[in-house]
């Protein structure tokens, strides 16, 4: 274990300008610069030519070889791009390893990370690109597979109009068997709402929690009863109590299919949205609560009130026209 | 292919022993009997000292299986990760020395074409999403792993919704040490459920003994007992052993 540790520590930085060569192929690959590392691996962006690719390189090889079966059944799939797709798989005869070192080769997906993008572009994005994420789940299910280790990490946000496309295939499992690779956070098991056998609620849990994580500011950390508090985060953001229905089904499993869960969240985006519209027209239809209050409150106290009401108001007008 | 069990002692501690045999020889001793040894050391914060990271390194390794030091913090995930890398890593084994029985040399995964290598991976994925294990698992509940108990039983419940979402059957057994009489005491006989947890674990003497290598030895007996019992049954539920062919 401590040796595949320092190992790991290498093959995480290797300086850019490394050239990898296969033994097998012998095609060479230059690194660019590091992509990511997780569990099983590190991805790095290299050239082979004047063709970006992306190139995964790890000390497991089992691990290495599972994610790229998946790549491959993932290829035979129609009109749908699940993952990214696997070029070539080679082993490279590095110089600090007395073993060899397997790799494989992937399309470069050139993107921004999901979290990254509903921060700078705001959270209105984020029913967007699940809903986009909940079309490509669907095609995922019906061929039989669940993603499982779903996470804003590993999304990636693309092109113009953004698109987002599912990342690391490490976590894929056939549906029916024990979920492969998790995160806690993301995990309904984690916070006690269901098993982790690989079925399409598996990974709408896991959607639900990707929109509520990327709308919540802070850190989400579990404490007691999982449940109330994932419920709780929901009511307090005024963005995601709009989508409380879908998301709150979505947690409990209540979805059988990722198809239902996109109806769903498509028609609470459309309502809110003629909503938001018919407020913009009437906007005095916003003092409701005050009217009760005003009947309570006297004197000065009275006025005190009703300002510091219609000053709230006004700054929540003003802040939900620039969130919006 | 045969159906087999695949048997496991998970050790989960903080420290080093310091009484009876060494640990590492009484786990080489569950090796010879195809019980793997994976060995998780728990830290409150700061490194752990060197004598007992040393320590669960060359009990994991002797036992054939894997080891990790991490904050408890991290104990579920590490738990569930250790036992099923463990799984696929005396699998593969197994299949390896298969494909050495095909190929008549030394074969094994790494010598194969990447390609040719995701057809085994798939045998060993597939034996691993429905073979059947026992797990036994072995706490050290001496000084200051107290403090931590909480922590485990946490863990390992987060182990079983793991595991038990498997195809394969699972077994479960819990031991701590030391114990009140022996050196280990079996907290829950053979279960595929490990929610029966929720008795706490009891008060007991800290004597500042840790008999981590007692503790393997009675563990591996009890694994032993389990099978003649079981054989004496007539249940034909024939453990993976190292000269085991599939």
């Amino acid at each position: 274990m401590a040796m595949s540790h320092t190992s790991k520590n290498r093959l995480c930085n290797l300086p850019p300008g490394t050239v990898i060569t296969g033994k097998w192929h012998g095609r060479s690959y230059r690194l660019l610069r590091r992509l990511g590392s997780g569990a099983n691996g590190v991805v790095y962006l290299a050239e082979n030519g004047r063709t970006r690719v992306a190139v995964k390189l790890s000390d497991d090889y089992a691990s290495l070889a599972s994610e790229m079966n998946i790549l491959r059944r993932f290829a035979k799939v129609q009109g749908a791009a699940l993952g990214p797709s696997l070029l070539e798989a080679d082993d490279w005869q590095s110089p600090f390893a007395r073993e060899t070192i397997p790799f494989y080769v992937m399309e470069y997906i050139e993107g921004e990370n999901f979290a990254a993008f509903i921060r700078r572009r705001g959270k209105e994005w984020a029913p967007v690109l699940v809903m986009q994420l909940l079309s490509v789940l669907d095609r995922l299910h019906q061929e039989g597979w669940v993603f499982g280790d779903l996470k804003p990490d590993n999304l990636i946000v693309t092109g113009s109009p953004p698109s987002v496309r599912l990342l690391d295939v490490g976590g894929t499992t056939l549906q029916g068997r024990a979920v492969k690779e998790f995160t806690e956070l993301y995990d309904r098991g984690y916070w006690g709402l269901g098993s982790r056998k690989a079925e399409p609620s598996y990974d709408l849990f896991a959607a639900a929690m990707v929109m509520i994580s990327s709308c919540c500011p802070g850190p989400i950390e579990k404490k007691g009863d999982g449940r109330a508090q994932l419920l709780s985060i929901i009511e307090t953001d005024r963005f995601l109590t709009r989508y409380k229905e879908v998301l709150q089904k979505a947690l409990d499993g209540r979805y059988r299919k990722a198809a239902d869960m996109r109806r769903d969240l498509l028609a609470a985006s459309s309502r809110h949205t003629s909503a938001e519209n018919e407020r913009k027209a009437v906007p005095s239809r916003r003092s409701g609560r005050q009217v009760k209050r005003r009947r309570q409150a006297r004197g000065i106290v009275e006025t005190v009130v009703i300002a510091a009401a219609l000053l709230g108001a006004y700054a929540f007008y003003i802040y939900w026209q620039l969130a919006m | 292919m045969r159906k087999g069990t695949l048997r496991q002692i998970l050790l989960i501690t903080d420290g080093c022993s310091n009484h009876g045999e060494d640990p590492a020889a009484m786990a080489a001793l569950a090796r010879e009997q195809g019980i793997t040894v994976n060995v998780i050391g728990i830290l409150d914060q700061g490194a752990m000292d060197e004598n007992g990271r040393r320590e669960i390194e060359a009990i994991a390794a002797a036992g054939g299986g894997m080891s990790q030091v991490v904050y408890a913090k991290q104990l579920s995930q590490t738990v569930q990760m250790v036992t099923r890398q463990a799984m696929t890593q005396t699998l593969q084994g197994l299949v390896n020395r298969e494909l050495k029985q095909i190929f008549g040399s030394d074969v094994s995964l790494e010598d194969l074409p990447p390609d040719k290598r995701g057809q085994v991976m798939e045998v060993v994925d597939e034996l691993g999403e429905t073979v059947a294990l026992d797990v036994l698992i072995l706490i050290d509940t001496s000084g200051s792993m107290k403090t931590k108990l909480p922590t485990v039983k946490e863990a390992l419940i987060d182990l079983s919704l793991s595991l038990n979402a498997r195809m394969g059957e699972n077994r479960f057994s819990v031991f701590i040490f030391p114990g009140k009489r022996a050196h280990a005491e079996k907290m829950i006989d053979w279960t595929p459920r490990i929610e029966e947890l929720s008795t706490i674990f009891p008060k007991l003497a800290s004597g500042g003994l840790t008999p981590t290598g007692p503790a393997l030895r009675e563990a591996i007996a009890y694994f032993e007992r389990k099978r003649s019992l079981r054989s004496w049954i007539g249940d034909g539920d024939e453990p993976y052993i190292e000269e085991s062919s599939l």
